[in-house]
């Protein structure tokens, strides 16, 4: 694996095609990253650094993206998800910037229950901030596929729980991809859905910055693992002529970047516990780091829009 | 059914005379399918019709047996829960995880005397 180091441009990648710079998996223990994007070069400063400092003071709109605090998980791998929820929560609250709002990009809990969505509901209170939620697989267990889900995170939202906000002249879409999967697929948009998607973008101006948040990958991180949507592409065409496009999701519990043409893919960590890197193990199940190493491995996202730049600044933040 | 339950007892009557031999395993009404990294194992399993196939979940995540003509279906199965379906129609019988739908798997369902 490739590991950027800081304050080294990446280069885009020679294939003759197209400007894409692909950014591989990065975590530098007990430091944030900063991501810039300037007219397709990607690059990652420390988090101490000057530059990070002004591009942080500059930001116009700063908003968290939290995900996979699957509440109810005591397995090895974390016997406390609750109480890494908590630390996550305190540093949050610890920012020295506040953030307009939060979101959340799905398996809050773990097993659909409503003691689960108790737990996580009562710390994530406590940052005091707006919440926008999208559902993960294991928000929609219950009998009715989804009805938790919707009774408590899903008013004003469509279909499966869908919705559009715009923010500081920003466009926000939250998607749902974990609902009615088909065997052998992957992630599953559906028809209403797409239609619905491309209605709600179809008047927007193509200089409207875009961010769209789901759960599973839009874009095809690991397809063995099921780590990708099968549909996903459809919905990328059309938002194919906006000039910056950040989609972001969670499912994978790691980071991962992808740059392609104005688009830029983004994943987060979870505050539970860490998953494999693609291909590393024989599945994708909860990965088991040494005592001491797990927060290394959870952390939040802290996405700045400063107004000029074609690409959000995003800081992913581990625990420890 | 009175043919079944003979045969039933007269297997429980046969049981110590053929623990050593093969022939009981054949009339074993009764298999197991392991889920573990995210696969079902066998992937593909052939019982005689009757048979009752108890799936158990070995990972630390949960999956769910849905059958792709939704002739059966389990709850989400924690670590270590089972689910258990017992298949009366010869047939194949598709299935997957509704949760992690690369998972898939087949029973096929033989008629008896097959």
């Amino acid at each position: 694996m490739n590991i950027p180091t800081p304050d080294e441009p990446l280069r885009d990648d020679d294939d003759g095609i197209s400007r894409r710079g692909f950014l591989r998996c990065m975590t530098w223990a007990g430091t944030g990253v900063l991501w810039m994007v300037n007219d397709g070069l990607p690059r990652s400063l420390g988090l101490s650094s000057a530059e990070a400092a002004t591009a942080l003071k500059s930001s116009k709109l700063t908003f968290l993206q939290i995900s996979d605090s699957h509440i109810g998980f005591d397995k090895p791998a974390n016997p406390d998800a609750l109480a890494t929820l908590r630390e996550a929560v305190a540093k949050i609250k610890a920012l020295p910037v506040k953030p307009s709002f939060m979101v959340h990009t799905g398996d809050i809990s773990h097993l659909s229950r409503a003691k689960e969505f108790d737990d996580a509901d009562q710390l994530i209170k406590e940052v005091g901030l707006p919440v926008f939620y999208v559902p993960g697989e294991h928000d929609v267990l219950d009998e009715e596929a989804g009805k938790l889900y919707r009774e408590r995170y899903g008013k004003g939202s469509k279909g499966a729980g869908w919705y559009s906000f715009d923010q500081d002249g920003i466009h926000f879409i939250g998607l749902v991809n974990v609902v009615d999967l088909k065997a052998g697929g992957l992630g599953n948009l559906g028809e209403e859905q797409l239609k619905w998607l491309e209605d709600d973008v179809k008047g927007l101006s193509a200089s409207t910055p875009i961010v769209v948040f789901a759960h599973i990958p839009l874009w095809s991180v690991y397809p063995e693992w099921g780590w990708g949507t099968d549909d996903g592409a459809r919905a990328l065409s059309f938002l194919k002529r906006f000039g910056s496009v950040t989609v972001m999701n969670g499912h994978i519990h790691q980071i991962m970047q992808k740059i392609e043409g104005n688009i830029a893919f983004h994943t987060a960590r979870s505050t539970a516990f860490p998953q494999p890197a693609p291909g590393t193990a024989p599945g994708p199940g909860p990965m088991q780091v040494p005592a001491g190493e797990l927060r290394k491995f959870l952390g939040v996202g802290h996405v700045n829009f400063v107004p000029g730049n074609k690409r959000l600044a995003i800081i992913d933040t581990p625990l420890a | 059914m009175v043919t079944t339950a003979a045969r039933y007892i007269a297997t429980a009557f046969l049981g110590p005379l053929l623990a050593c031999g093969t022939a009981l395993a054949a009339e074993t009404p009764a298999r197991e399918v392991k889920i573990e990294n995210f696969t079902f194992a066998p992937q593909t399993l052939t019982v005689p019709v009757g048979t009752t196939v108890t799936w158990i979940n070995a990972d630390d995540i949960p999956h769910t047996v849905t059958a792709e003509d939704h002739s059966f279906r389990s709850k989400a199965l924690d670590t270590n829960d089972r689910f258990t379906f017992t298949f009366s129609t010869p047939g194949e019988y598709g299935y997957f995880c509704s949760l992690h739908p690369r998972m898939v798997g087949k029973i096929i369902v033989k008629a008896a005397g097959n």
